[in-house]
């Protein structure tokens, strides 16, 4: 091993991250802020959530309140559980074959896995921005209407307007105003990003779902992502997985820190990266692993 | 004794000290660590490859479009005394036998034989053709270089175009009207038959409309009046008793309006062929005297004749000319003379409407086909068979579909049709013979493996991340595939569209069993009710070329038509091509990328 381990911090890391890979249940600590919130302060309620991909169990136990119109990021290391349990949120992950839950998730307290939900009205109560861009083939006005297309609305001045809320909601109207109807594949990176949440936003979803929105972009258009998101605070609630740390103290109110399947931290993020109280997060958010 | 003095101080020094020399070692390098020979290898290979489809291309092409082109008309005459009067088609080197020249007149075998020595046996013989069919039994004579004793190039010697017989060869020698001489000079001759020849023209189309058209549409229309007769009358038969009168009623009025159509079509019908009658007699009153050469003198009458050019005089700009009336005739006329003359308009027509049948067919089915298979399916032993099964499709003879389309489309799906909607037509088939939509359906067959193969690469290659947006917003599975995955994965699908139709129409051998014919005048879509007639048999390029080509009488005369319509073949499937391919480039713009 390369790691001195006469260092007394290094081994008491090094005990932790044994302790949890080997299975053992560490409390999560959750600061008293969230350790307690009151229904209507709560989007999204994560109730004992365990996920397994076949055999392989990749989340474990995990349980927490997502407050409303609040940024929430989900921070650790890769393969650590979080866009997993984004994933789970809108049941993305049930188009995988071989995915198994236990527990719950309460989005405004309708149950998401209740065997009676219906999927799709669930995820026309969500956004969602993906890691890379996804615009549809079509055009710019098509992109952002298409939550309402689904839904067979064709009014003309809904459409309308609710393209321009949105894209003016994601910073893009100045840029696209004159070319709404030119392809969306056209636009850059960091265009297309933000069409994408501005699509998110259309159908005024209660939560907005974000799975590294920045990490293919470059530093000028991570920057105008990061300023939309500080936009958003306050009208949408929104969780962010990023496995920038630099980000997530910049854009969000609350961090998750999860590692290897489990919750270990959650708390304010000023608290957080200030003064974590378990020593996984510390030795984390220094990057001492990772 | 020792010399002390030959002792030198250099010796008695250690030798300067010298790095060994290191063996020289065998540095090899292995051959595939360099590019240039694979490459060589690789691009020779594409060359092969080309060379051998642009050669055939250029074949095609040179040959294809040299055949309208008016050649000189010479006249040879041998030393036995024939005279051959005709256009050279072609040229060959032969070494003629002692027997060949000893059949010449004996004042000429030594002048021959000398003439041979000369170029080491080998002669060159032409292949002329001479045509005047009626006066000879032959349309082509070989000529040998050593039997030549002149050869001219006679100013007035013409080449006419027929009806019928084929090409004839002269020299004009007079003018008839009304069976009176007029004329007797060539010039004058020549300058009569173009004041006379576009009245001719103009009727014999006129006779061709009245007995195409108008006599058509009318034994059409008294045809199907007659049917519906029939059609009453085995329908009163089968009919249960309570039901007899009426249908009774109904066979009477039938009839009655066939008998009364009948006797007003009759009455219309040979006051037609009286006027047709009249417009024959009219074209027949000219006729050209012509000298062949033989020296006799024969009558040419105007209206047998197509177009005709005195081909030794002709410029640059009037070659040209009768080169694009030739063109405009093979695009647009119908054939003649078992389809060796003429144009190839049906088999165009024939072509371009199977064709895009077949698409319309193939395509819905090869695209929802794939996208259960690929959306839909899950992966497992059957979708795997499935898929074996498919490409093995594409490996089974094309005959084997003509031969699975004649028993199951025509003689099974078709007679059941006739049973039960065309009995008053049995026992003549309707459905229940080959016909333009069992060709094309029989294609679609044919083709279906490689639409569904290539909209499936072309489903697979639409992004998951675009699926999963759709579902993220909340649309249901088949409005991500309605309104995403198809739109995406269309460039891809209208490639394989695009192959399937460029297979399709060059495909002949199952269309010989299951519609195409040598002749079918009668065009699958036209001006009598219901326009369109999908149980019609129908002309094709691909099997007018074997037809032209094999079954020709004259196979002589036909071979240039061979290279012709293949072009045209070519050319079609080209344009049908470039069409999809203009389509798609729009799409790819529209749903992928701008770049391209």
């Amino acid at each position: 091993m390369l790691v001195d381990t006469k260092d007394a911090r290094i081994q008491e890391t090094m005990n932790a991250i044994v302790r949890v890979s080997h299975g053992m249940e560490v409390e999560p600590a959750i600061h008293p802020a969230l350790s307690d919130l009151a229904d209507p302060e709560v989007v999204l309620r994560i109730k004992d959530f365990s996920l397994w991909y076949g055999k392989a169990q990749t989340l474990f136990r995990i349980g927490m309140d997502i407050p409303k119109g609040k940024v929430t990021a989900l921070i650790g290391p890769s393969g650590c559980g979080k866009s997993t349990l984004l994933r789970s949120v809108n049941r993305l992950n049930d188009l995988i074959d071989g995915v198994q839950i236990s527990g719950d998730m309460l989005l405004n307290g309708d149950s998401i896995y209740a065997p009676d939900v219906d999927v799709i009205e669930l995820r026309k109560r969500m956004g969602m921005v993906a890691q890379k861009p996804n615009p549809f083939p079509m055009s710019i006005y098509e992109n952002v209407v298409f939550p309402l297309r689904i839904d067979g609305i064709r009014d003309r001045r809904i459409l309308d307007e609710v393209c321009e809320r949105s894209l003016r909601g994601a910073a893009l109207w100045d840029e696209v105003k004159d070319r709404l109807h030119d392809s969306a594949l056209a636009l850059s990176g960091g265009q297309q990003q933000r069409l994408c949440i501005a699509r998110a936003i259309a159908a005024d979803p209660e939560v907005l779902l974000m799975d590294e929105p920045a990490s293919s972009l470059d530093p000028i258009a991570t920057a105008k992502v990061e300023e939309l998101i500080h936009q958003l605070r306050g009208e949408y609630t929104i969780l962010i997985v990023t496995h920038n740390m630099q980000q997530a103290a910049r854009v969000s109110d609350f961090t998750a820190f999860m590692y290897m399947g489990r919750l270990i931290e959650y708390a304010p993020t000023g608290v957080m990266f200030v003064k974590p109280q378990l020593k996984e997060t510390e030795d984390y958010i220094l990057g001492r692993f990772g | 004794m020792m010399n002390v003095e030959a002792v030198k101080i250099e010796e008695l020094l250690p030798p300067p000290f010298q790095q060994p020399r290191p063996k020289a070692m065998k540095r090899t390098v292995a051959l595939s660590s360099f590019g240039t020979p694979f490459v060589w290898l690789l691009g020779g290979m594409l060359g092969i490859a080309l060379v051998m489809i642009l050669g055939l291309l250029l074949l095609i092409l040179i040959m294809g479009s040299l055949t309208f082109w008016p050649q000189k008309i010479v006249h040879f005459e041998t030393v036995e005394g024939k005279r051959y009067l005709g256009e050279v088609t072609r040229v060959e080197t032969y070494r003629p036998s002692n027997e060949q020249v000893g059949e010449l007149p004996e004042a000429y075998r030594e002048r021959a034989q000398k003439f041979l020595e000369s170029r080491q046996g080998v002669s060159e013989r032409y292949l002329v053709r001479t045509g005047n069919y009626e006066l000879t039994n032959t349309h082509f004579n070989w000529v040998s270089d050593f039997q030549i004793q002149l050869t001219t190039y006679p100013e007035w010697a013409f080449v006419w175009e027929r009806l019928s017989w084929g090409r004839f060869y002269g020299i004009p020698m007079g003018f008839q009207v009304d069976g009176k001489t007029v004329t007797e000079d060539p010039k004058e001759t020549y300058r009569a038959f173009r004041e006379h020849f576009p009245e001719v023209q103009r009727k014999r189309k006129q006779i061709h409309y009245l007995e195409k058209e108008v006599l058509g549409s009318l034994n059409y229309r008294l045809e199907q009046a007659r049917l519906n007769v029939r059609d009453k009358d085995l329908k009163l038969r089968k009919a249960a008793e309570e039901s007899r009168e009426g249908r009774q009623q109904a066979l009477q009025k039938a009839t009655a309006a066939y008998n009364s159509m009948k006797e007003s079509i009759e009455a219309e019908y040979s006051k037609i062929r009286t006027q047709i009658e009249t417009l024959k007699t009219e074209t027949q009153r000219y006729a050209l005297l012509m000298q062949v050469s033989d020296g006799g003198v024969v009558p040419l009458p105007l209206a047998t004749i197509v177009r005709g050019y005195p081909a030794n005089q002709l410029g640059w700009f009037e070659k040209l000319s009768v080169y694009i009336e030739r063109w405009k005739e093979f695009l647009l006329e119908e054939p003649r003379e078992a389809n060796s003359e003429g144009g190839v308009f049906p088999a165009i027509f024939g072509t371009v409407v199977m064709t895009l049948l077949m698409s319309l067919i193939v395509s819905p089915l090869g695209v929802i086909a794939a996208l259960y298979l690929r959306e839909y399916a899950r992966a497992g032993a059957l979708v795997s068979a499935v898929r074996i099964a498919l490409n093995n499709l594409a490996g089974v003879p094309s005959i084997v579909f003509g031969v699975f389309g004649l028993g199951f489309f025509c003689y099974f799906l078709g007679s059941s049709i006739d049973r039960a909607f065309f009995e008053a037509r049995l026992p003549n088939p309707t459905f229940g013979t080959g016909g333009i939509l069992w060709s094309a359906l029989t294609l679609s067959l044919l083709t279906l493996p490689v639409v569904i193969v290539a909209s499936e690469e072309a489903l697979a290659a639409v992004p998951n991340s675009m699926r999963e947006g759709a579902y993220a917003c909340g649309a249901s599975k088949w409005q991500t595939i309605q309104r995403i995955v198809i739109p995406r994965a269309l460039p891809g699908i209208l490639t394989g569209m695009i192959l399937a139709m460029a297979r399709g129409a060059g495909e002949v051998a199952p269309l010989m069993l299951v519609g195409a014919v040598k002749l079918a005048p009668e065009l699958p879509i036209d001006r009598n009710f219901p326009f369109i007639h999908l149980e019609r048999s129908f002309m094709h390029l691909g099997f007018h070329i074997y037809d032209v080509g094999f079954q020709s009488q004259n196979s002589e005369a036909a071979k240039p038509m061979v290279f012709t319509t293949t072009l045209l073949l070519i050319l079609i499937i080209v344009i049908l091509n470039l069409v999809a391919i203009y389509l798609r480039n729009r799409l790819y713009r529209k749903f992928i990328s701008r770049e391209v």
